[in-house]
């Protein structure tokens, strides 16, 4: 291995990756019309947000943030459950999943 | 007297009644609602009776009275006031249980036959109890305030009662005309007892006289104004001029409780008032010159209206003003046992008066016309008969119970310094009329041949019947415990105060009656009375034209008498129509519509005009939701991680350094 490898990644990678997986889920939530791929915008948000937990965590050696991380991705999994069980119900009720037709909740 | 008395189970016994009669008295048959109603003050009246035993020999000494009851909890206690929540039984508040309960129980009876086919009949004995329960409150309160609270409560129990066939307009209108007159009187009432608060710092009525008596400065300004802002609030509720016109209108109401609040019982608080804050009245010859006045002046007035009714009920009510008007000349001239004395016969002879009218009106089905009735007699004997007693009584004949009273009071106005003469010969025409209109009353209604033969008239049930015979009784023997020494029975509570210098204060001393004297007087008064009865003879039975031709020779003051000198004629058009009219013009379209309408169409207005810009966001778009999310996230981020106030001192920099070159 050379030095290249041996050298530690910077902090300032991980942020970044972590502030462009979020950014991608924000505009993946704003500009995709399926309501699944939505949902999938939504885990990515989180999971931008549980990699700056793990660097931190990594950074200042505290353990806080990765039991965070942890939380998140229990949250992330009963939402997906919830989440999923909605998509299926929405889609035999509406037999759509475009998130712009899905509004009878408006005035 | 050391075993307990427990007073406050004589207020709270017909309270229970009117709990447990006024909730669940629709669902609970008829039996039992009788006899809850009935139990109530018939309990009542046995604690009553069960206090006075220890002291009831009259004129005996009684040294353990007043027996003072205070709730265990302090009631209002701010700063340099103290009001406890107490009861006071002494000669004067036990003579007025008596009756209150007493004649009270008796009309509780009564209307158990009178109202027996009225839809409403738990409801109008909840009211009977409710009523009961805040006269005992007022009748046994040992300050201001807790009189104040029965004075309220008994105005609502009369109001129910008086609007209690509230279907009918003229009777809810009557029971309003009754409540807003009787707060003008009640403001009289509220303003004296700041005044007293003020300047005594105290409500409870011993500590008053106490106060009074030991600062001989204590004589008329303040006290003529507190004295004359009660003597309001007794006008009030006590029907004298010029507040007497909710009275007539009572009538409205069901006939026993005419004979119950109307007559006999509520309508005297004002006179039982009077006599219990006696002592202010005493430091005013003023208030008490105002007092006598006024009672004079209404005696004669409602006595000269009665003469011309022909409803049965409003001849007794006017009578009943005009007897009113008799205890306030009483009190007026410091006679306050006199006074008291004529309210308890006059409670017994006017409940049995307005109970007997009611068996009449019972009997000939509502009709309360005298001109449609006549030839009574053969059909009611018992009601006859128990009227005659109440005519003979009210009219002054001995020995029947109003002679007496009547007598003691004209007997003290007449021995009253000043201008006693005046208020004596006002108080014998007054007997004189009084006569005339009850033996009127009775002649057309019992007398002659019936001028409504198609009715067929029958006597009542027992439950009438009773008490119309007890009342008869009392009517014919309560006058003569004045004999027994009734009046020093009171004499601790309304006593004997000490004379000073005014010949006004001088309470007549009954021990020293000069019987010549009075035994002169008497002898007027009865022939007064005699010569009452001679006249009505002549009107309705020997030359029954004349009472025609008298108001056609007379055309102005008989329409002036039939229309009740158009007293509430005047009133509407000085007060009632003004005050509508402000109502309408200033409180209704400038306050009502304009300002707080106003107010109101702005407020609604501005957050509809924001609504409507402001729901446009609310589109129903999921992704635009998410953005305005996105959004205010960024902007919270950027409000928080850019150093604005370096931003600011840096562009501020930036200005001044443009600025400088």
């Amino acid at each position: 291995m050379n030095a290249f490898f041996s050298q530690e990644v910077p902090l300032s990678w991980y942020l970044l990756l972590s502030a462009i997986l979020f950014s991608l889920g924000v505009v993946g939530f704003l500009i995709k019309r399926n309501l699944i791929t939505v949902f999938m915008s939504i885990e990515l948000m989180l999971n931008g947000v549980n990699l700056s937990f793990v660097t931190f965590a990594h950074q200042w050696h505290a353990v806080k943030g990765q039991i965070f991380v942890f939380f998140v991705m229990m949250v992330a999994a009963a939402e997906a459950a919830v989440g999923l069980a909605i998509i299926i119900a929405v889609f035999r009720a509406r037999a759509t999943l475009a998130v712009d037709r899905i509004d009878r909740m408006k005035l | 007297m050391n075993a307990p008395l427990h007073l406050w189970l004589i207020p709270l016994l017909p309270f229970a009644g009117f709990l447990i009669n006024g909730i669940l008295g629709r669902r609970l048959p008829k039996w039992i609602v009788t006899t809850v109603a009935l139990l109530a003050p018939l309990a009542a009246f046995g604690v009553v009776l069960n206090a006075a035993q220890g002291f009831f020999g009259i004129g005996a000494a009684v040294s353990s009275l007043p027996y003072i009851e205070t709730c265990p909890l302090p009631w209002i206690n701010i700063a340099a006031l103290h009001v406890d929540f107490s009861f006071v039984l002494d000669q004067l508040s036990l003579v007025m249980l008596l009756v209150v309960t007493g004649v009270g129980f008796l009309i509780h009876v009564y209307s158990v036959g009178y109202m027996n086919d009225d839809e409403g009949y738990a409801r109008y004995f909840s009211y009977l109890n409710l009523f009961l329960f805040f006269m005992t409150v007022l009748v046994l309160a040992g300050n201001a305030l807790v009189m104040f609270i029965g004075w309220e409560g008994v105005g609502l129990a009369s109001y129910l009662l008086i609007g209690f066939y509230f279907q009918k307009k003229s009777a809810a209108d009557a029971g309003k005309k009754a409540f807003i007159v009787n707060r003008i009187g009640d403001f009289g009432f509220l303003i004296a007892m700041f005044l007293l608060v003020a300047n005594f710092g105290t409500l409870t009525f011993t500590e008053i006289a106490t106060k009074l008596g030991q600062d001989p400065g204590w004589n008329g300004g303040v006290v003529t104004v507190i004295a004359l802002c009660l003597m309001m609030g007794a006008a009030g509720k006590s029907a004298q001029l010029p507040l007497y016109i909710w009275l007539p209108d009572a009538m409205e109401g069901p006939t026993p409780v005419s004979a119950l609040i109307h007559a006999a019982t509520m309508v005297t608080a004002g006179v039982y008032m009077v006599a219990r804050t006696h002592v202010l009245f005493d430091h005013s010859p003023f208030a008490l010159g105002v007092v006598a006045t006024v009672g004079a002046a209404t005696a004669i007035f409602a006595a000269t209206i009665a003469l011309v009714q022909n409803d049965i009920k409003r001849v007794l009510a006017y009578s009943t003003i005009s007897q009113l008007g008799y205890m306030f000349l009483g009190c007026g001239v410091a006679a306050y046992s006199a006074a008291i004395f004529h309210l308890m016969t006059h409670a017994f002879f006017k409940a049995l008066l307005f109970l007997a009218a009611g068996s009449v009106i019972h009997a000939i089905g509502g009709e309360q016309d005298l001109r449609k009735m006549g030839g009574l007699w053969r059909k009611l004997p018992i009601t006859f008969a128990v009227t005659t007693v109440g005519v003979l009584a009210i009219a002054g004949i001995p020995p029947f119970a109003g002679f007496f009273s009547k007598d003691a009071i004209l007997y003290a106005a007449f021995n009253q310094g000043t201008n006693g003469k005046i208020l004596y010969s006002v108080g014998l025409i007054t007997a004189l009329l009084t006569a005339f209109y009850m033996f009127r009353l009775w002649y057309l209604a019992f007398m002659g041949t019936s001028r409504s033969p198609e009715v067929h008239p029958h006597e009542s049930p027992w439950s009438m019947r009773g008490p119309l015979l007890i009342l008869a009784a009392l009517s014919i023997c309560g006058g003569w415990i004045w004999l027994y020494g009734f009046g020093e029975f009171l004499a601790p509570v309304l006593g004997a105060r000490v004379a000073e210098t005014n010949s006004w204060r001088l309470l007549i001393p009954y021990t020293q009656y000069s019987l010549s004297l009075e035994t002169v007087l008497s002898i007027v008064a009865v022939l007064v009375a005699l010569e009452g009865w001679l006249i009505a003879d002549k009107f309705y039975r020997r030359k029954p034209a004349r009472p025609a031709s008298l108001a056609a020779a007379l055309p102005s003051g008989y329409k002036l008498l039939a229309n009740k000198y158009f007293v509430d004629e005047f009133y509407g058009a000085t007060v009632v129509k003004p005050l509508l009219g402000f109502s309408k013009v200033f409180l209704e379209w400038v306050v009502d519509v304009g300002i707080l309408g106003g107010a109101a169409w702005l407020l609604g207005g501005m957050a509809t005009f924001a609504g409507a810009i402001l729901q446009r966001w609310q589109s129903g778009n999921l992704r635009s939701y998410a953005a305005w999310l996105a959004a205010g996230a960024a902007a919270v981020l950027l409000f928080l991680l850019v150093p604005w106030t370096t931003v600011l001192a840096y562009l501020a920099a930036i200005h001044l350094g443009v600025a400088g070159h």
